[in-house]
């Protein structure tokens, strides 16, 4: 079967700086993908040459089969995407921007009945007639993401499309998203909110720096982080003075009296981690292990790539 | 071709400018009615350009072109820049329009606004001077390349411009001085042999000209050389707006 999105040895440069670095890349059709990654690790360079809006200096990219550099207008019209920043045209309502926005992509009166269904979805119908600049954060969110799904694409890319929105608007997006992904679509997404990746994502990349540094089944990366470390939370009666020499590289967080440690399974004990702390004369109220999340593997990964 | 994409984006750049018509249509049929109010209360009893046409009459071709010119590349000009700088530019590079469907949906857009701008006065002004009508299929051609001349540039200054200042440098320096200086309100007869000269290499005299010559049926120069002019300077801005495109420069990065 043909890939959704098939990438590679993408490499793309700014001046000096090496956005992409020879990034090669399958999501399969119907995939639920997760695309994660520092600010400035190259996912949005990825995104927007995978749109056609940045054009890459090197390599191939197809969304359907289609190229989209030869065969741009076949690959933009499999293609939704909901960009990062909330943009929008000041001059028209919401009804007006739909209707523009599927002629673009030769939709023309055909389309209305998927642009109320797209309303009906997005809780946007008694805003159809509402000009942008008067609708909130959210409702523009929402508009977004009918604009990205008015022309039908197989193939949705969300850009970090919660930033900022309140968790009500996020769990309806998410529901909607959800959706779309039982009806076939292809949903790839970024996020900075690591939680939603955990809980909607089948199979996750995380790149920095330009390059991939992990692609794997969610199950299979936070098995990773489970097979080598846990988080230990310690409350503290009194906060520490100092926390012992031997424990400073096992911090992940450190507020008062509240320690979250990082212990690696092989060579780190729990025991060794309390009898440190009473040495130092710390009076333990509280302990709690959790294995680790995404977001360990994540800094984890992050981090010794920067090592 | 994308025909329906085309004719949307079209549409939409129709649609931005009529809902600000007071802006891009009310206001400079006001501005165009000023100058014919002073310029020829001023100079009717003192300047006479062409036997048995009043200077009243002379002005009002080179208004309406003037205004043309200067609304045809404020459509397209503006309307690049306000995308830009929101960033809802982005709704159009998203989408399978292909940058030669992208020229002519700006361009056809602005001559429409140039268009409906200089009927708009030439409708006013006929109220208060008998204007003849020579031949209206050279006003249409002149109408039509010179405001696609202007909405091409409009087009180029939209795409390079960063900032709307880049846009009003483009517009006062270069625009508004080469349109005063092309023959608006004098015939470059009465000019000194140099600046006649000079004129001579300001395409938008050819413009005015031309467009004049639709009203009177005299010119200073051939209609036809005119007309030769406007459409070489229209072919080398339109291949080089495609070319421009086509790169993705400042669009496509």
């Amino acid at each position: 079967m043909t890939s959704a999105i098939q990438i590679d040895n993408v490499h793309k440069h700014y001046g000096k700086v090496h956005a992409l670095q020879g990034m090669s890349l399958s999501i399969q059709q119907g995939e639920f993908f997760g695309l994660l990654g520092p600010n400035g690790a190259g996912k949005s360079t990825l995104i927007n040459i995978i749109a056609g809006l940045t054009r890459m200096d090197s390599g191939h990219v197809s969304v359907m089969g289609h190229d989209v550099v030869t065969s741009y207008r076949q690959s933009r019209n499999a293609l939704g995407v909901v960009p990062q920043e909330l943009v929008y045209d000041p001059f028209f309502n919401v009804r007006e921007l739909l209707r523009i926005q599927a002629g673009y992509f030769g939709k023309g009166k055909e389309i209305e009945p998927w642009i109320d269904t797209l309303l009906e979805g997005l809780k946007l119908t008694d805003k159809a007639d509402v000009n942008m600049q008067a609708l909130s954060g959210g409702m523009k969110r929402r508009v977004l993401i009918a604009q990205a799904l008015v022309h039908k694409p197989p193939v949705v890319i969300l850009d970090e499309p919660t930033a900022g929105v309140d968790v009500e608007l996020r769990n309806s997006l998410w529901q909607f998203v959800q959706m779309l992904h039982r009806e076939g679509h292809t949903i790839v997404l970024t996020t900075h909110y690591l939680e939603e990746a955990e809980n909607l994502c089948e199979r996750i990349a995380i790149i920095n720096e330009g390059a991939i540094i992990a692609l794997d089944s969610k199950a299979a990366l936070l098995e990773r982080g489970v097979g080598n470390t846990c988080k230990v939370s310690i409350t503290l009666a009194q906060p520490l003075c100092e926390i012992p020499a031997a424990l400073q590289d096992k911090i992940k967080i450190h507020e008062q009296n509240h320690i979250e440690f990082t212990l690696k399974r092989d060579s780190d004990s729990i025991m060794m981690l309390i009898d440190t702390l009473r040495k130092a004369g710390a009076e333990i109220v509280d302990i709690k292990t959790e294995d680790a999340d995404l977001e360990d593997v994540f800094i984890e990964l992050t981090r010794a790539v920067k090592q | 071709m994308n025909w329906l994409g085309m004719y949307t984006l079209f549409y939409k750049e129709l649609l931005r400018f009529s809902k600000v018509v007071l802006q891009t249509v009310m206001a400079p049929v006001i501005t165009a009615l000023l100058y014919l109010l002073v310029f020829s209360h001023v100079l009717e009893e003192h300047v006479s350009v062409y036997e048995n046409v009043t200077y009243t009459a002379f002005l009002i071709p080179g208004l309406i072109m003037m205004s043309i010119i200067q609304n045809a590349f404020s459509n397209s000009s503006s309307s690049l820049i306000q995308s830009k700088m929101t960033g809802n530019i982005i709704f159009v590079l998203l989408t399978p329009l292909s940058y030669l469907e992208f020229y002519c949906a700006f361009m056809l857009a602005a001559i429409v606004r140039g268009l409906v701008v200089g009927l708009g006065i030439y409708l006013v002004a006929i109220f208060f001077v008998e204007l003849p009508l020579y031949s209206i299929g050279w006003l249409l051609l002149f109408g039509f390349t010179g405001s696609a001349v202007l909405g091409t540039i409009g087009i180029i200054t939209g795409v390079w411009a960063e900032k709307y200042d880049h846009i009003a440098g483009i517009q006062n320096f270069i625009i508004i001085p080469l349109s005063f200086l092309s023959g608006v309100f004098y015939s470059i007869h009465s000019l000194p042999e140099l600046w006649q000269q000079v004129s001579h290499f300001n395409p938008f005299f050819y413009m005015i000209d031309g467009f004049r010559y639709g009203f009177f049926g005299i010119s200073d120069v051939s209609p036809v050389m005119s007309l030769l002019v406007v459409l070489i300077t229209w072919g080398v801005l339109g291949s080089a707006t495609l070319i421009m495109l086509k790169s993705g420069y400042k669009l496509r990065d």
